[in-house]
């Protein structure tokens, strides 16, 4: 008897539920299903055939849930699956464009490609590298951050130690809004001054541009590490009697100067993959121009865009857009996850 | 009010200490090395402000110089004849097109990054829930001339299929009407646009989700409720104005993009009412395309279309950050 009461009680207290695999053998069917009636119906496009798997595996869901769980259930279900086919959807472009420029990009990716420039190489042959859109890359990024960093870290420094008042809520506010300005028109900013003042491109022009999308992000990154500085420690270094800024110095620019490089190096990768305003300011150049102050350059991005646009349906071009995608991917990477490694190394003590 | 004002009243006796402690520190700045210090910082941060005020300025200037040539109506003329004599153009096709695209980008964006946000908070193990994070950011750090190349390579073949379904079955609201050209359309350079700022809208609005309270969360799922419930009951009305604060973030970022539009739209300076016919035009898509063969009085005329798109952005981000900053808990904005 009371077997039985045990057995029947959660059951009617619960209602009927599906087994835990069953949203697994629901998403087997519905791809089966999808690609059939895909398949039959001659949909030629890989990504229609996503879509129709998805939408059988939601209404089957929908329909099974209902059926044996109750509509208030079958509701969640259908929720749960829609959010996860959200995420999968957002893979999807990842995992492809990652695969492509892999698959594209090691064909001609070699020491020679580094290491030579395009030159007198036509645009629809094969041959030719990215040794000067490399070198200009490094020269106009570097010379941003040489600009960007030093008053980017002071500005949140004011913010952070001496802002208080009107001028510092301005700062603040105009960060924010710089924040936001597209990379276009930092280049139209410069590109304004060169039409006024008859100057041809060249390029720390470019670098000026990026310095000047660059400091917001240095700012806020700085700003949020510097508030992160206990305030016990400056307390402590002031009651010593050490001036404010040997404090600043001494005391709490060391302790969050793990958070701040971080910040920098992500900002750094951020700024690496702009073409916009370089191709307004540094035109491009295929011959290697080691002086950014004077005369066209290239740049990685740039030399990208270049070689898809002036390439007249080439596969040569389009090999090396790839293979410099590639490599400015790597590039990218390389300084995120060192961002983050010294993040994580930096991160638990707050001491040095 | 008299409450709340005596609320933020209440606070003065700790601010007051600092403030104190702020004047003997200005007090002792009388020493060289502190007064330097701070004349650097606020130098540093008064350059930001001039900088600002150089941009507007300088683009207003040479705007002024192109437009007031301009035979055309500035913001109706459906030409781009910058050069020619007289000069004549207008943003209307330009404006129409960065609305539409953003617009297209918006509608398709939000919704999956809003999703994303509830999986990496309310759905997804928490074990794979840090490595999907990172995962979105990926897709921020890939740099905007990748995704161009990337949509107008492979993307855009891709569309043939997805178009013609489109304008078998919808074609009738000449929305979704397609001639069978190139699909390099403003609705490809949406989902395209899509794609490059869902990182954005997904990273603000997740840290939004992240703090919606746990205690009405649990309270909801005491009584009954399914985890969607809980979501829509309590999440989702939470987090409204910092997905919507969100949404704006990565409608500033759409609206200013410049390469993936260009290397996937094939432009012309008309309107249509088709999203899938190639044509159309946006204003960053405009400057760099156009910016090789324009000469003095070509530039000026890109610079004062490009000083439309910098007041756009700046009033969009602008709504944005105030939505923002009246969650004054919140500070994951650096997005």
């Amino acid at each position: 008897m009371s077997q039985t009461l045990n057995v029947k009680r959660p059951s009617t207290l619960q209602g009927a539920r599906l087994p835990k695999w069953s949203p697994w053998a629901i998403a087997a069917g519905s791809v089966a299903l999808g690609i059939g009636i895909s398949a039959a119906a001659g949909l030629d496009s890989s990504i229609q055939w996503g879509l129709m798997a998805a939408i059988i595996f939601v209404l089957g869901t929908y329909g099974i849930a209902t059926r044996v769980e109750g509509r208030r259930q079958a509701k969640d279900r259908v929720a749960t699956s829609l959010v996860w086919v959200a995420f999968l959807l957002a893979v999807v472009p990842l995992v492809s464009l990652v695969w492509t420029a892999l698959s594209r990009g090691v064909k001609v990716l070699d020491v020679y490609f580094l290491t030579h420039s395009m030159g007198v190489v036509a645009d629809t042959e094969p041959g030719g590298g990215i040794y000067a859109a490399i070198l200009g890359s490094l020269e106009q990024v570097g010379l941003a951050a040489l600009m960007a960093v030093p008053i980017g870290v002071l500005t949140a420094i004011y913010l952070v130690e001496y802002g208080r008042g009107n001028l510092s809520r301005a700062i603040t506010f105009f960060v924010d809004v710089m924040t936001g300005i597209p990379s276009i028109v930092a280049g139209l900013f410069i590109l304004s001054l060169m039409v006024q003042f008859k100057m041809q491109p060249f390029g720390f022009a470019g670098s000026l541009a990026l310095a000047i999308l660059m400091m917001p992000i240095v700012v806020r990154s700085t700003e949020e590490m510097l508030k992160l500085v206990p305030n016990e420690l400056r307390e402590a270094s002031l009651a010593l009697g050490i001036p404010k800024w040997r404090t600043i110095l001494k005391v709490v620019l060391p302790t969050s100067l793990g958070g701040i490089t971080t910040g920098i190096m992500l900002s750094i990768a951020r700024i690496a993959g702009e073409t916009a305003p370089v191709l307004l300011l540094v035109f491009g150049n295929p011959f290697i121009n080691s002086n950014p102050f004077e005369g066209a350059q290239s740049s990685l991005p740039l030399y990208i865009y270049q070689q898809y646009a002036n390439s007249a349906g080439s596969g040569a071009a389009y090999d090396r857009a790839w293979a410099a995608s590639l490599t400015l991917i790597a590039f990218i990477m390389i300084l995120n996850l060192a961002a983050r490694g010294i993040a994580r190394w930096k991160a638990p003590k707050t001491g040095r | 009010m008299g409450i709340s004002t005596k609320n933020t009243e209440a606070p003065p006796p700790i601010p007051e200490p600092s403030e104190t402690e702020q004047k003997r520190a200005s007090r002792g700045a009388t020493r060289p090395g502190d007064r330097v210090f701070l004349g650097l910082s606020r130098g540093s941060g008064i350059f930001l402000l001039v900088i600002m005020a150089a941009i507007a300025v300088f683009l207003t200037y040479r705007a002024s110089l192109a437009i007031s040539k301009d035979e055309g109506n500035f913001l109706t003329t459906f030409e781009w004849n910058p050069t020619a004599i007289p000069p004549d153009f207008g943003i209307a096709v330009l404006a129409f097109g960065t609305v539409v695209s953003s617009i297209v980008a918006m509608v398709i964006a939000v919704p999956i990054a809003v999703a994303i946000a509830l999986f990496l908070t309310h759905y997804a193990p928490r074990r794979l829930s840090g490595p999907i994070s990172y995962v979105i950011d990926l897709l921020a750090a890939v740099p905007s001339i990748v995704y161009g190349l990337w949509g107008a390579l492979i993307l855009v073949p891709h569309m043939n299929g997805l178009f013609g379904w489109l304008n078998d079955y919808l074609g009738w609201t000449g929305i979704f009407e397609w001639q069978g050209g190139a699909p390099r359309s403003m609705l490809t350079v949406g989902i395209l646009l899509a794609i490059m700022i869902l990182p954005v809208v997904t990273n603000v609005s997740r840290e939004v989700f992240r703090q919606s309270p746990q205690m009405i969360e649990e309270a909801a799922l005491a009584l009954g409720a399914t985890r969607w419930e809980v979501i829509r009951m309590s999440v989702l009305p939470f987090g409204r104005s910092g997905v919507i604060s969100a949404s704006m973030l990565g409608l500033g970022r759409a609206l200013g993009e410049t390469m993936a539009v260009a290397t996937v739209l094939s432009p012309t300076f008309t309107i249509q009412a088709s999203l899938l016919d190639p044509g159309g035009g946006t204003f960053a898509q405009n400057i760099a395309s156009k910016f090789g063969e324009a000469t003095e009085q070509g530039r000026d005329a890109l610079i004062a279309s490009g000083l439309v798109l910098f007041v756009i952005t700046l009033l969009v981000n602008g709504a944005a950050r105030a939505i923002i900053a009246r969650r004054k808990e919140y500070s994951g904005a650096n997005a």
